[in-house]
């Protein structure tokens, strides 16, 4: 998948918070629910969990679709691998950079 | 989980004096982290800005120094994307950390802040990784009449 610099940013910042993690993990292990059925499987309250539900949503980490009066989630692990790959590649550039920082110490 | 940093070291064979002014000098920043100039304020909210050519195109990246502990400690925050000033909001924070070990010196970076990187169109972005793939060329010439020292 194609990745902006928004799209990390927003990964990030939906990766930061921890009842976010744990909404991740929930969907991740026990697959796709609605925000009700995770509010009784949680510590945190359905309101709360719509609204994080809305910002992992928003960072494309998890799709959502109606079955008749439910909403119901479900994990996308795309962006997660796109963000890891973007940071391994700022990852490299400083070895090449300390590369070259310890050519010129070495030569100078 | 994706982290919110990104550390890197090496060990260089050379005193921490020299090592330091690798990394603080803006003769050799314009070397590591530019390819066409620098200019460094060695001073906390001095000025740390980069050049880059492309093509035909002169690219300044803008930064401001941080911290200076010589011969210890430098840091100093980079605006992304290039040609935009410095603010908290569109900073990473980059840290260098060096430590004597008998005649050589462990180098320690850390750039950390990535989450807090501004709404950049996918434009910006392309022209970040392009001047990326210009400096990696310049760094492969350099490569080629350099000693290779291990």
């Amino acid at each position: 998948m194609t990745l902006t610099g928004d799209d990390v940013s927003e990964v990030l910042v939906a990766l930061a918070d921890p009842t976010r993690r744990l909404l991740l993990d929930e969907l991740a292990t026990h697959g796709e629910a609605t925000a009700t059925t995770l509010a009784e499987r949680l510590p945190v309250t359905r309101q709360a969990i719509v609204k994080h539900l809305a910002v992992l949503t928003h960072a494309r980490l998890v799709t959502c679709r109606k079955q008749g009066r439910e909403v119901r989630y479900k994990v996308r692990p795309e962006p997660l691998g796109a963000t890891a790959a973007w940071l391994t590649k700022v990852a490299h550039e400083w070895d090449d950079r300390l590369a070259t920082i310890k050519r010129i110490a070495e030569t100078t | 989980m994706v982290p919110d940093q990104i550390e890197r070291e090496i060990l260089i064979e050379a005193p921490v004096a020299k090592v330091w002014a690798a990394v603080t000098k803006a003769e050799h920043v314009g070397t590591w982290f530019g390819n066409a100039g620098a200019t460094v304020e060695l001073r906390p909210g001095g000025d740390f800005s980069c050049t880059w050519r492309d093509g035909e195109n002169l690219v300044t990246v803008h930064g401001l120094v941080e911290k200076v502990d010589e011969p210890h400690l430098f840091s100093f925050r980079w605006a992304r994307p290039p040609g935009t000033r410095p603010t908290v909001e569109n900073t990473t924070l980059v840290e260098f950390r060096l430590r004597g070990e008998g005649a050589a010196t462990r180098l320690k970076v850390v750039e950390s802040g990535f989450r807090g990187l501004p709404k950049s169109d996918e434009d910006k972005l392309t022209q970040a990784t392009q001047n990326t793939e210009g400096w990696r060329r310049e760094l492969a010439k350099l490569a080629d009449y350099a000693p290779t020292l291990r």
